[in-house]
């Protein structure tokens, strides 16, 4: 076996790699229960009104059918979040497209669609709003036909569901000490950008069987949902208020998961609570797996977003002050915007050092299928704004995109906007150097400035310098006060015990080498339990980039407390061979029966975090980043694309070369994707494009080579130094694509995504006075306005 | 109505009685309980649901059963020898090739079907070969890097 601290650091084979290459691992829709039906959800035709009739087709067998609606709710008629404003199942009223109003089962899969077909529902119609702009002019205009929400008990007011205010400064936090830092600017560079919804398209679609267990009263006693899901716990806080029962009633296990990326964060809920209603008007089990149709049109997608950058800088590129306006689009109900929006507003103002920042965020309501949690939490789009607004500010002030960007960061021993002292080494230029090195920057830059001027193919270089926080936000993780188990089994093998998921990204496999590594023993040695809420305790939900820094470090926590137990109680060692752990372990086991050691979160150092006022330690740690684009751009077919990207960041310590690298790779292929490619058409609230033929991911044939590096600086708060890893790639590649673009062509765009269309229109309006263009530009001779690069 | 369809599947002969129209993907899964063969939106543009059908590489989610009549099928259930990981396999596992799982099957009866196009692929082949089969985990690189070193494998065997 390798040294035992070799085993962190290297790349074992992916614990439940064998199943899923043989194609032996289960996913929910390869299960089957005796006795099973299926479900299905008869949805919202219109985006907002009142339901007037519902109609059920007389030439239908209705007998053969369970049929849910909201009144068969034995608990609350709710999809907790943070508030309960989200129905389970629409009563009165619908308030976007495909909002559940009633469930269907059948023993028969193939009948559902006949029945959900034969379900017709009158509705009155009320006006919706359909944009973040259109409910912003509802609240202006007190148009009261228009105000869609009304507020909580979480807060929120008319169509709003949350604002925040940061300021910071490092002598006063007054509007008035940001009004001087304006007084004084050389140049004030304002902005606007935009950022549309994007789906998570994992590839696996949403899916559950529930079980549903009833007294001979037919009450029900016990429900059990199983399926794809990243949160088990938070589908049993959802089960235990839809059917009144308490925790210990409500079983959930999460299945293998083929892809989630955030939209098996809260979703999981809705469909898992369905599941469970119909399983108990049934009698029988019932799996409910949508297709990909269904999916797309009601299932969450990242919140659009407006954000709006008045900056204040000097002539020699200082940063003075900015002034940040957030606007999410929230979709219909609450759910988690909340807390996308709070990771927007830390995010916004980026690795820089700003005397003065204040951030105004709100998160609004429309009339959409709610929006939710996708990979990067509301980070990806303050970050794209911030990082495109850095280009317009160095072209203001006459300076290189990266000379302005090395002259502002934060380093060592700085304060961040939210007033967190950065004591953890931090070498931003270091990144940035190096990620220039890497992608032969400065080479590259001056040979398509010379190539660009002859040839209607524009190539250009662009970068983006930025930071996503580990962890949940400010004292997040001291309130969900996760719990992790390493237990011994009966032969001897230590398993691991938590609710934390694999769902591709590695999770079985860093923790089980956190484990093995802290045991000291060979990380085949280490077996890690199938997430089920009967048999494991809560560590938490698998998001916020917190799984191997938090999670990982209470694995380290318990496997040493069972590492100290088995010395002090079976006489193993300081340095034991495998063998020797094996038998003091089943000794331990002969005399006492079972070992299980336990390990709760414990910050590694005090976090300080006010949540009124946004200010103090927003994350125990960030990664950083600086990710360099590389773009051609057609001019004959007016397309654009990523010809290398270079994605250089400091992640902590290292855990697994090969899935680190992978994490990365494909985060930046979901940024290249969300830049170019996305696009969420909507018409109504609806969404038009709700199937993989229309709404285009990147396929093997669009991405360029993604070279991934790291600078490993060890961290105090994850296993062996670790820190987050998962999201930090989404943030970047969006803002360098565009950056790049314009680098390219000379013309600046704010709104992704990017496609052909939107650079035709922009181009054609530059050169032709017939679209209303200026007649300045000729594509032929974009080249020759190229902006100054290296000023 | 139901008709009887006649398949050599992983080398195996299968006899079923169901609709000429219903999809071979169902056909593998519920008649044949293969459910390696994953189903990921129904309309052929993602290949989870890809298999080996004659030789060719088929989205089973469009053939319908009758079609597949006397055919010669291999899913993934049939790319291991008794256990034994098919090199193909072995370095989607060591290459990081497989995340979340779900686009493998497909992708690694792609990737057979490219390598015995093209044993030795440039990039731009393998880029071209799997570019049917959708992954959202892996942005490809690990994937791309698996193809390659499978294709060295199979020259030393």
């Amino acid at each position: 076996m390798p040294e035992h601290d070799q085993i962190v650091g290297t790349s074992p084979l992916r614990k439940e790699g064998r199943a899923k290459v043989l194609g032996q691992a289960k996913y929910v829709d390869d299960l089957s229960l005796p006795g099973m039906w299926h479900g299905a959800t008869v949805r919202s035709t219109i985006a907002r009104g009142l339901i007037r009739t519902i109609h059920f087709a007389p030439e239908v067998d209705w007998s053969e059918f369970a049929i849910v609606r909201a009144s068969d709710i034995p608990g609350e008629n709710t999809i907790v979040h943070l508030t309960k404003d989200h129905p389970c199942l629409a009563t009165q009223e619908v308030n976007h497209p495909e909002e559940p109003i009633l469930l269907l089962a059948h023993r028969e899969k193939a009948a559902l669609l006949a029945g959900v077909a034969s379900v017709r529902i009158d509705y009155d119609e009320l006006p919706g709003v359909f944009t973040i702009e259109q409910s912003e002019q509802a609240v202006a205009n007190n148009d009261a036909e228009r105000i869609i929400w009304e507020g909580s008990d979480y807060g929120g007011t008319a169509n709003c569901f949350k604002q925040y205010a940061l300021y910071s400064g490092e002598s006063g936090e007054t509007e008035d000490s940001l009004a001087a830092a304006f007084e004084t600017a050389d140049y004030i560079v304002e902005g606007e950008y935009h950022t549309g919804a994007q789906e998570q398209l994992y590839i696996e679609p949403n899916g559950v069987i529930a079980e549903c267990e009833k007294d001979a009263q037919g009450n029900v006693i016990s429900v059990c949902v199983q399926g794809s899901m990243q949160c088990p716990y938070y589908l049993v806080h959802a089960l235990t208020l839809v059917f009144n029962l308490p925790e210990g009633k409500c079983r959930v296990i999460q299945t293998e998961t083929g892809g989630a990326f955030g939209g098996k964060e809260d979703f999981p809920s809705v469909i898992g609570s369905h599941a469970a209603l119909l399983a108990m008007k049934c009698g029988h089990p019932v799996k409910m797996i949508y297709d990909r149709a269904e999916d797309m049109a009601a299932t969450t997608k990242r919140h659009p977003s407006r954000t709006r950058h008045r900056t204040a800088v000097s002539k020699d590129g200082k940063l003075l002050g900015c002034e940040i306006e957030i606007a999410l689009d929230g979709g219909a109900y609450a759910t988690l915007s909340p807390v996308v929006l709070s990771r927007a507003t830390i995010h916004a103002p980026g690795p820089y050092k700003w005397p003065f920042v204040r951030v105004r965020a709100k998160a609004v309501a429309t009339n959409l299928p709610p929006h939710g949690a996708f990979r990067g939490f509301g980070a990806p789009q303050s970050l794209f704004a911030l990082e495109r607004h850095m280009d317009k500010v160095a072209r203001v002030v006459g300076l290189a995109p990266e000379e302005l960007r090395r002259r502002n960061f934060l380093a060592t021993g700085d304060r961040t906007a939210t007033g967190q002292l950065l004591d953890e080494p931090v070498d931003m230029e270091r990144l940035l150097e190096r990620a220039l090195d890497e992608s032969n920057y400065d080479a590259k830059l001056a040979r398509f400035a010379e190539e660009n001027r002859s040839s209607a193919i524009k190539r250009g270089m662009g970068i983006a310098a930025f930071m996503h926080g580990s962890g949940f936000t400010g004292s997040g993780e001291r309130r969900l006060n996760s719990v992790v188990q390493v237990e011994l089994l009966p032969d001897g093998r230590p398993q691991i015990l938590v609710s934390s998921t694999e769902f591709g990204q590695g999770t079985n496999t860093i923790l089980c080498q956190v484990a093995a590594q802290s045991l000291q023993i060979p990380y085949e040695q280490v077996v890690i339990a199938q997430p089920d809420t009967h048999m494991v305790p809560n560590s938490g939900p698998t998001v916020a980039s917190r799984t191997a820094m938090i999670v990982g470090k209470l694995v380290e926590r318990a496997s040493t407390h069972l590492l100290d137990t088995l010395r002090a109680g079976s006489g193993l060692a300081l340095s034991h061979t495998p063998e020797q752990f094996t038998k003091a372990a089943l000794a331990y086991l002969d005399k006492h029966g079972s070992l299980r050691c336990s390990a709760r979160y414990e910050p590694v150092r005090p976090v300080e975090w006010n949540d009124e006022l946004f200010h103090g330690d927003a994350y125990p740690t960030y990664a950083w980043a600086v990710y360099v684009a590389e773009v051609a751009v057609d001019l004959n077919t007016y397309s654009a694309s990523v010809t290398r990207f270079d994605a250089l960041q400091e992640v902590g310590r290292i855990m697994h070369p090969v899935l680190a690298k992978g994490q990365i790779e494909g985060g930046v292929a979901q940024g290249i994707g969300y830049a170019l490619y996305e696009k969420c058409v909507w018409k109504d609230g609806r969404m038009m494009n709700n199937q993989m033929t229309n709404y285009i991911m990147p396929t093997s044939a669009d991405l360029p080579e993604i070279h991934v590096h790291f600078e490993e600086v060890p961290c105090v708060h994850g296993p062996s130094g670790a820190k987050g890893i998962g999201e930090l790639p989404m943030d970047g590649p969006a803002p360098a694509i565009l950056n790049a673009i314009e680098n390219a062509t000379g013309i600046s765009f704010d709104t992704i995504p990017l496609l052909p269309e939107d650079i035709f229109v922009k181009v054609s309006g530059f050169t032709n006075p017939e679209h209303g263009g200026s007649g300045e530009l000729d594509p032929d001779r974009l080249g020759e306005f190229l902006p100054e690069v290296n000023a | 109505m139901k008709c009887g369809i006649q398949l050599a599947v992983n080398g195996e002969e299968r006899r079923v009685n169901v609709p000429p129209m219903k999809r071979l993907l169902d056909v593998l899964r519920e008649d044949l309980h293969l459910t390696g063969t994953k189903e990921g939106c129904g309309e052929g543009e993602c290949g989870a649901c890809a298999v080996l059908m004659n030789g060719e590489l088929v989205n089973s989610c469009l053939v319908p059963a009758l079609q597949a009549n006397g055919a010669r099928l291999c899913t993934i259930e049939g790319v291991s020898t008794e256990g034994r990981l098919h090199p193909i396999q072995q370095c989607f596992l060591e290459n990081g090739g497989a995340q979340c799982g779900i686009c493998t099957p497909g992708m690694i009866l792609a990737t057979h079907h490219l390598l015995d196009k093209h044993p030795t692929p440039t990039l731009e082949q393998i880029q071209e070969g799997l570019a049917g089969n959708l992954c959202r985990c892996t942005g490809y690189m690990r994937i791309f890097e698996a193809v390659q070193k499978a294709a060295e494998a199979q020259h030393a065997i």
